[in-house]
């Protein structure tokens, strides 16, 4: 299983998710943020997508479950890079990941970041 | 006696008969017309046609058939595109049979022969017929197809603030197609603001409404926000009447009125002069 690499840079954690996402990963990437985020008490989470070419449910919802474990540690969720056709999978499916913030870039989701601390 | 021996015999005889047949069948296409092609086009057009019919009875040409049947699908279309009823152009392909009819008449012994020929001719004329539904078909999904493209523009409004009009009804399929453009352009062009303009939507109903739903649900999640506009009085009442919920999307009256709410989400200032 390939396993996502949190950054931190700051006080933002910073998630690019490079690999083809299997429900395994994104399990394990949930445990290591919310290890991260009591660590480290950082106020916000960039998840990169720009790569993530294949959605499916499971994953969607892992993404909106991230969101809310963010929540909790008081950091704010920022996803960023949705390619349109992922968008439009999402919709389809009935998952608006009402919980997290979007960003089209990761420069953009840094400034939303920045500008709501 | 067996089809082919029938069709051999028929083939011969009409071989023989070629041009009292062909002189009688011009002049009853011809006097159907009314004008709309001279005879000689159409003698020519119909000796073409008449040889091919020749060569498919004979049996002996196995590529006749097919050509006999292009040729009529060709002729089917010209005369579509000149103006010719389906019905005008089958009718000229059953006059064969009156042609050949009135020579076969007196010769009762190739009775069973005509019998099989105007089956033959039958399956012609409604080849002919079918290639003009075909063809009208055709025209009607081009149509629909660039419908579907002149109705979808993306205009950019402003620097990172773009607009989709819609206008006429919206379905899944137009939905789909807004969608897509939409958030290509949004990715493509890093605007953060988006305007669907609803003013050229006739009515707002609760599928017209979900799929507006969806696109703004989906536009969001390429991290752009979306602002609906042009909702008219009588759409106001309607969605309110359907209990449609909007929920915290933004929603303007005119296109002016969002352009004016992105502007400022923007950080620009509008002066008013």
């Amino acid at each position: 299983m390939e396993r996502v690499p949190i950054l931190k840079i700051g006080k933002t954690l910073f998630v690019s998710i490079q690999i083809d996402l299997q429900d395994e990963s994104v399990m394990q990437l949930q445990e290591d943020l919310a290890e991260e985020l009591a660590g480290t008490g950082a106020h916000g989470v960039i998840i990169d997508i720009t790569a993530v070419e294949i959605v499916d449910s499971f994953i969607g919802r892992m993404l909106a479950t991230i969101g809310s474990i963010s929540r909790l540690f008081d950091a704010e969720t920022v996803l960023v890079g949705m390619r349109p056709a992922v968008a439009i999978t999402l919709t389809e499916l009935g998952l608006s990941l009402r919980g997290v913030r979007t960003a089209l870039n990761a420069e953009k989701g840094l400034a939303l970041l920045n500008g709501s601390a | 006696m067996d089809v082919d021996s029938n069709q051999g015999r028929m083939g011969a005889y009409l071989r023989d008969h070629q041009d009292k047949v062909v002189s009688r069948w011009t002049e009853l296409v011809v006097a159907g017309l009314r004008g709309r092609s001279s005879a000689a086009e159409v003698r020519r057009e119909l000796e073409d046609l008449y040889s091919l019919v020749i060569r498919a009875m004979s049996g002996a040409d196995v590529q006749a058939a097919g050509e006999l049947r292009a040729a009529l699908a060709e002729l089917s279309r010209s005369r579509a595109r000149n103006g010719f009823t389906p019905s005008e152009t089958a009718l000229a392909i059953f006059a064969l049979k009156d042609a050949v009819y009135e020579l076969v008449a007196d010769t009762t012994d190739l009775m069973p022969e005509y019998l099989a020929f105007s089956r033959t001719i039958d399956d012609l004329g409604l080849h002919t017929f079918e290639t003009y539904a075909t063809a009208r078909e055709q025209v009607i999904a081009d149509q629909a197809a660039s419908m579907l493209e002149l109705t979808t523009p993306v205009i950019r409004l402003w620097d990172g603030i773009i607009a989709v009009p819609l206008v006429g009804t919206l379905d899944s399929v137009r939905t789909q197609l807004v969608m897509e453009k939409l958030l290509e352009t949004l990715v493509a062009t890093g605007a953060e603001h988006a305007v669907l303009d609803i003013t050229g939507v006739p009515t707002v109903d609760t599928e017209v409404a979900q799929h507006l739903l969806k696109t703004v649900s989906a536009v969001r999640l390429v991290g752009a926000e979306c602002i609906i506009s042009g909702i008219r009085p009588q759409v106001a009442q309607t969605i309110v009447a359907l209990g449609i919920e909007f929920g915290d999307i933004a929603t303007k009256a005119s296109l002016a009125d969002a352009l004016a709410h992105a502007l400022s989400r923007t950080g620009h200032k509008i002066g008013t002069a």
